[in-house]
């Protein structure tokens, strides 16, 4: 928009300004620098690339996902040895990524939670303890977080037979955590139905006490029924069944535990800090979504004669959720992420097997980092999408 | 009336009840108000007692404080090992950089502060010439005097490490993330359509991987990228990575500044018959990097944190130096571990909670100004 109108006589008529004056003009100009420099730039790269790889000898295409990777992977949900494949090596290491991000995702959400009230609480105390955990922990960085609970915590404990024994039959030592796994007997899949069955008629039973508030103003106490549909009826079940359900406890046997549940202290650290590091951010999103429901909803919500419980459930939290979430997607977002530091522990997640290993074995750097990026841009995009389409459900409808 | 009124002395003004003031109303207010609050403070309490006492002990009461080796530190004691900080603690400054040169660093590290700290007091005058100083005549000195040349024996990047690295790479991060981080948020708000697509997929690319495949990026793809025999220096390739991903970071943070900006603004000064380069920079873009500051100090924490993992691309930052001198057999000890992870997060808290209390300052005085 550089058009620059000089005076002029009356009468004139006006010059037309130069074609390179046309902010039309300049547009299609710049675009077509900034296209011609990125294939440029691009030509260029995959020129030296391709001969690169010539020169070093190595392979290109997806031909090794295929071959046999020969190494172990020291923990996997699905079944693997050093005879799988490269492909399966990709799957065991993104299943443990997953595993670790969900598992976290769980505990940076509670003690998240957990904190980001207590630091509004009235407690003076409470609200100091609170703060003092968030200031400490998110100023640190979490790599050194990771390093310091796996090698100057986890690694430091004692050796399986000075194992310290938890309350409730697990040990903790330097191999892990080992804590008691539930065994299934026959009958207890009974148990599981009736649990599924109580989540049902719960479901059910919340609609219809819906509908009829609508209706009749009534209100059904929702919240005991369907604790006792899902608690209470699998567990009464379990008791008349005679208890199908038993714990296999580790036993120390030579210089090891036996049986149970085991935690590899890789995971455990990786674990521990992604929880504790995520939580004090996520503390901080609570915070300042209970604070950005303004005062006077809290007092309509009094001035209408709410419960203390009644006010949170139907005012406040509602509210606080639309500040809460999209910050909170991204903190699961920047978990999930940051779980790839488990590189730098050995806990055998999706970059430290595939990135790292595969990589260093094979060299195809370009189709494995290609790969790795694909991973992580698939899982924000779908956390993105969701974000959006949460976004378009709580938005504000102005009335 | 009037003067008799004047005339009634007031009545003496009583000081409130005993019971709402001093420290045992306060405590009866804040601490103790209900059971439940009693209970949530005594569990309080017992928190507090069990994370002071701990630390107590451990830095202090059990600490062993001198020792030439390890073997100081393994009496069974499960105290820190202060005497490896004490022997590392060159290495943990300056890495593996010339005794005799060092000089140099502490030099560049008055030079930087000369221009920092009176740039941060917002009291000070002459603003334009520390930023020339700091963008334009800082950083040569600072390259001059760290790498060498012009007389001074040349140190190459090998040999740094430890918080020298880490300063480096932040502050050459955020230099580097700054204009790229501008045009980026520019081009996102462009009206161009390839321009914008461009930002936009770069942004959203960077921002959903993790910094570490950047980073894994460098070390391998990089040198493919190149023809053969271009190669970049470890350090630098660093730099380059970490630069580009706390900008795309930046660009978000500063286009939230410019979609606040209120579009009389834009109207504004295209009516003056400004042309972009003017408009943005006169009147858009002073007013949103205003309005973000607290975003943008997020953002060089979070870069500043982040730096501690070029250590997985083999180099040396302070974690790094840390992480390798455990391994020193000398000082082999149960609580070596945990003294040095202390004292390296020490110095990241430090860093890192000073800049957000400084960004906090700098939010309320820019507020006080909003009040106005």
């Amino acid at each position: 928009m550089a058009v620059t109108t000089h005076n002029r006589p009356r009468g004139t008529v006006p010059e037309q300004p130069s074609l390179l004056y046309r902010s039309e003009v300049r547009q299609v100009i710049y675009q077509a620098l900034l296209i011609g420099g990125l294939v440029f730039a691009g030509w260029w790269v995959v020129n030296n690339v391709a001969e690169n790889l010539q020169r070093q000898n190595i392979a290109s295409g997806f031909d090794f996902l295929d071959r046999t990777s020969g190494f172990d992977i020291s923990q996997t949900l699905i079944p693997y040895s050093n005879v799988s494949t490269y492909g399966r090596a990709f799957w065991a290491g993104l299943l443990n990524t997953l595993l670790v991000a969900a598992v976290g995702i769980v505990f940076a959400t509670i003690i998240g939670f957990i904190m980001g009230i207590a630091r509004l609480s009235s407690n003076w105390l409470i609200a100091r303890l609170a703060t003092v955990y968030v200031e400490t922990v998110r100023n640190v960085p979490l790599l050194l977080q990771l390093l310091f609970w796996y090698f100057a915590v986890l690694k430091n404990l004692p050796p399986p037979r000075q194992s310290v024994a938890l309350t409730g039959g697990g040990f903790l030592n330097v191999r892990g955590l080992y804590l008691p796994a539930p065994v299934a007997e026959p009958g207890f899949d009974a148990v599981g139905i009736a649990f599924l069955i109580g989540i049902a008629a719960s479901i059910g039973l919340f609609a219809w006490a819906r509908r009829r508030q609508m209706q009749t103003g009534q209100q059904f106490p929702v919240l005991w029924s369907s604790l006792a549909l899902i608690v209470g009826l699998p567990g009464l079940l379990h008791i008349v069944l005679g208890a199908p359900l038993s714990w296999e406890y580790p036993v120390l046997r030579g210089f090891n535990f036996q049986g149970g549940i085991v935690m590899q202290p890789e995971f455990l650290a990786l674990l521990l800090g992604l929880s504790i590091y995520t939580a004090s951010f996520i503390a901080e999103i609570v915070r300042a979504g209970i604070l950005g429901v303004p005062k006077g909803q809290k007092e309509a919500a009094r001035a209408l004669g709410l419960s203390n419980g009644q006010m949170l459930r139907l005012v406040v939290i509602p509210q606080a959720a639309r500040i809460i979430i999209p910050p909170l997607t991204s903190q699961y977002l920047n978990l999930t992420k940051n779980s790839s530091l488990a590189v730098a522990i050995g806990y055998p997640d999706f970059v430290s097997v595939f990135t790292g290993t595969v990589l260093n074995q094979t060299g195809q750097a370009v189709e494995v980092i290609l790969m790795t990026m694909g991973v992580f841009l698939t899982i924000s995009l779908l956390t993105s999408a969701f974000m959006n389409w949460f976004n378009q459900r709580m938005a504000l409808v102005e009335r | 009336m009037s003067d008799t009124a004047a005339e009634v002395s007031l009545a003496k003004m009583r000081p409130p009840p005993h019971s709402t003031t001093g420290p045992a109303a306060w405590m009866r207010e804040n601490l103790f108000s209900t059971w439940s609050n009693t209970l949530l403070t005594l569990i309080g309490l017992y928190v507090a007692y069990l994370a002071i006492s701990g630390a107590v002990s451990w830095a202090f009461l059990n600490a062993t404080w001198t020792g030439a080796d390890g073997s100081a530190c393994t009496r069974g004691s499960a105290g820190a090992c202060w005497p490896f900080v004490q022997a590392k603690f060159s290495q943990f400054m300056y890495g593996r950089y010339p005794e005799a040169e060092r000089w140099r660093v502490d030099l560049t590290y008055i030079l930087a502060l000369a221009g920092l700290v009176p740039l941060m007091m917002p009291w000070v005058r002459g603003k334009l010439y520390l930023s020339i100083y700091m963008l334009a005549i800082f950083p040569v000195l600072a390259f001059l005097l760290l790498y060498g040349g012009v007389g001074l024996e040349v140190v190459t990047t090998e040999l740094w490490g430890g918080l020298l690295v880490t300063l480096v790479v932040a502050s050459v991060g955020i230099a580097g993330a700054f204009p790229i981080g501008i045009l980026l948020a520019l081009g996102r708000r462009s009206n161009m359509p390839i321009v914008r697509w461009v930002s936009v997929g770069f942004i959203e690319f960077v921002r959903g991987v993790p910094l570490i495949t950047v980073l894994f990026m460098a070390s391998v793809m990089l040198p493919l990228f190149l023809p053969d025999g271009w190669t970049i220096d470890k350090l630098v390739r660093a730099l380059i990575m970490v630069a580009l991903f706390s900008a795309a970071y930046l660009a978000e943070v500063i286009r939230g500044g410019l979609q606040a900006i209120p579009r009389g603004q834009y109207e504004a000064a295209d009516a003056l018959g400004l042309r972009y380069p003017q408009k943005m920079g006169l009147i858009i873009l002073p007013q949103a990097l205003k309005l973000v500051i607290p975003g943008i100090v997020n953002t060089f924490i979070g870069l500043f944190k982040d730096t501690s993992l070029v250590l997985i691309i083999g180099l040396f930052d302070l974690l790094g130096i840390v992480q390798q001198n455990l391994t020193d057999s000398n000082w082999f000890s149960p609580s070596t571990a945990m003294t040095g992870y202390v004292f390296a997060g020490l110095v990241f808290w430090i860093f890192c909670f000073g800049m957000s209390r400084y960004s906090m300052f700098v939010e309320r005085r820019l507020a006080a100004g909003e009040r106005r």
